[in-house]
């Protein structure tokens, strides 16, 4: 865990509701695709909780869903804007055991936590399919980043306005052998009644703190009680008492 | 060179600034950022006689200037603390701590209590009668003069450690209730607990909430602290612990005015990780800036003349 003073390099819109930010700062923290980083949000008295997308020694990437005022105000930063962060939280994804065909499911800002996982197993010559789930067309993101991988890319909209007309249960019908998903709570929910094999599933809860001490964000397992924050955001599959 | 001590109910602090409990565990996730040996001392998690849960999520809200919580007193029982937490919060802090005490009745408070009273790690107990997020105990006890004189009476005759009773602000008159607690033995107060509140949802239109209402802090609550601890200082001879919406050495400085002996900070640890080691850290530059030179000597200093 780290606290350090990140620079806005770039911050582009992706949709009409998501952005991608491009930070300058020492990432050294960040070990494992899946972990997140606090963000202070200029005016807010709480930090902002962001899955990191992508990471490089000095290269950090978001992708934030405008849906309160500590996003919208995020979002509508300009480069140059300096940012305080708590970089290396979480446990992040397991990827030492992975199998052959492993199935990544995003849905809605669930999408961009993926990207750094797709990007460690497809380095790893792993064939990586990646199902994004979004509400309509308009709302589609880093399609284009996850195909650039070499990841098979399928997209499922509620509406069927692109892709398949379907959800993220839908994409449990593609050949795979393990699963990872991030998304509503609702949608993974539903993945981790329906899939019988080995799962993890990265989970959103409100925080205080980030960092384990404040037991605000306390989601109840068959092990017991467990801070999403320090003892997640990734849990394996059939554990979650949703 | 400026003398930061101050002494809290017979034991030395080497600065007054002491993390409030609920908001630093047991100090482990605090020693992964810094040496937590800087502090004064800290309050450890409320603590039940049973493994606790708390209430159901989202039990996280955020305010203007502070942030509302529904934790509702999670933690993994006594025996769990005083054979888990205590021996590995040993390895990372060397001072004597504080242990809040709570529960759901008069029994219970003491038995918790008794057990803290034999660990040597524990300096003091802080019992616990003003959280406002457990139902049928906790804030019950700290809302009426004879249930606070009751179970202070009772928890005093149960320890040889020095007791502070810590108060909720959610009463009509704060200062009845710490006179209550003074003469039933508390031999010093800590004041404020979290302000009850609520936040709606305009989306869902429901509270924010699960629990429906939380307990307010951080800077917002800062100003009211500042008044019910001067209030209670008129009131008592005890020393007091005073708390709410601290975040500053500056915030550290008016709050022992009003009549703090030490001062505990929240909901800012939560915030920023370093926030007391960057309050202690700056707190003896704020001293030569407004004068002082023995913080001791200033408690109560906006009573005087
Ligand atoms: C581990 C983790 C990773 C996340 N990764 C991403 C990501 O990569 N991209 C993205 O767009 N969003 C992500 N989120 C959700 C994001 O944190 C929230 O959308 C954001 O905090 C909302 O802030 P706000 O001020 O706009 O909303 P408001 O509703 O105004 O916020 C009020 C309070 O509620 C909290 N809150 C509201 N919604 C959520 C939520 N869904 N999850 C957690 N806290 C919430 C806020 O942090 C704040 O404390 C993630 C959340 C978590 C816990
Ligand atoms: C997340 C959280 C958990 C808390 N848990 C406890 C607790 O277990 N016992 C207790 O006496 N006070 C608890 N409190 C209250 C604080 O110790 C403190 O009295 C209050 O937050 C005011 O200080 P602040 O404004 O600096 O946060 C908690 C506060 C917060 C924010
Ligand atoms: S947010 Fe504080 S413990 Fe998880």
């Amino acid at each position: 865990m780290l606290q350090s003073t990140f620079t806005i390099i770039q911050s582009k819109a992706l949709t009409a509701s998501v952005q991608e930010l491009k930070l300058k700062g020492d990432c050294s923290a960040i070990t494992v695709p899946g972990q997140f980083v606090q963000v202070e949000v200029p005016g807010k008295f709480l930090r902002r909780p962001f899955s990191v997308v992508d990471w490089e020694e000095n290269l950090l990437t978001l992708c934030v869903r405008r849906s309160g005022r500590g996003t919208d105000i995020l979002c509508n930063l300009d480069a140059g804007t300096e940012l305080n962060l708590l970089t290396g939280l979480g446990n992040g994804f397991t990827t030492r055991h992975v199998t052959p065909l492993p199935l990544l499911v995003g849905g809605g800002s669930g999408v961009g936590a993926l990207y750094a996982l797709a990007k460690n197993l497809t380095n790893r010559g792993k064939v990586v399919s990646a199902a994004l789930c979004f509400r309509t067309a308009a709302d589609v993101y880093y399609v284009n980043q996850f195909a650039e991988l070499d990841a098979q890319v399928y997209i499922y909209t509620e509406d069927g306005s692109i892709g398949e007309k379907g959800n993220a249960l839908d994409a449990l019908e593609l050949t795979h052998s393990q699963l990872f998903a991030c998304g509503p709570l609702a949608m993974l929910a539903a993945l981790d009644a329906n899939e019988e094999l080995d799962a993890q599933f990265s989970l959103e809860a409100r925080m205080g703190c980030g960092f384990g001490a404040c037991m605000g964000c306390t989601i109840e397992t068959t092990e017991g009680p467990k801070r999403v924050c320090a003892d997640g955001p990734v849990f394996p599959g059939g554990v979650i008492q949703w | 060179m400026v003398n930061t001590t101050v002494n809290l109910c017979g034991i030395d602090l080497t600065n007054p600034v002491i993390p409030a409990s609920g908001t630093f565990g047991y100090g482990l996730e605090f020693a992964k950022f810094y040496d937590i040996n800087c502090l004064g001392s800290f309050s450890c998690k409320g603590t039940t006689l049973e493994p606790r849960i708390g209430n159901p999520a989202p039990r996280i809200a955020e305010g203007n200037a502070g942030m509302l919580n529904s934790v509702g007193l999670q933690n993994p029982g006594i025996d769990h603390v005083v054979s888990h937490e205590l021996p590995k919060m040993a390895e990372v802090f060397h001072k004597p701590i504080l242990a809040n005490v709570c529960g759901f009745s008069v029994e219970e408070y003491v038995q918790v209590a008794e057990k803290f009273d034999a660990c040597e790690q524990v300096g003091w107990l802080e019992l616990n009668i003003s959280c406002p997020n457990v139902h049928g105990g906790g804030m019950g006890f700290g809302t009426s003069c004879e249930s606070a004189a009751e179970v202070t009476a009772a928890v005093k005759a149960a320890t040889t450690k020095p007791l502070i009773v810590k108060l909720t602000p959610n009463v009509t008159d704060i200062v009845s209730i710490a006179k209550a607690c003074e003469e039933a033995g508390a031999d010093g107060l800590s004041l404020i607990n979290t302000v009850m509140a609520m936040r709606i949802d305009l989306n869902t239109r429901k509270p924010v909430l699960k629990n429906l209402t939380g307990g307010l802090s951080g800077p917002a609550v800062f100003p009211l602290a500042v008044r019910m601890v001067w209030q209670v200082y008129e009131a008592v001879s005890i020393p007091i612990l005073g708390l709410g919406g601290v975040s500053s050495a500056e915030d550290v400085i008016e709050m022992m005015l009003a009549g703090a002996t030490a001062v505990g900070v929240g909901a800012a640890n939560l915030k920023n990780p370093f926030a007391c080691k960057n309050i202690i850290e700056q707190l003896p530059a704020a001293m030569e800036k407004y004068g002082i030179t023995d913080l001791q000597s200033i408690i109560g200093g906006a009573h005087h003349g």
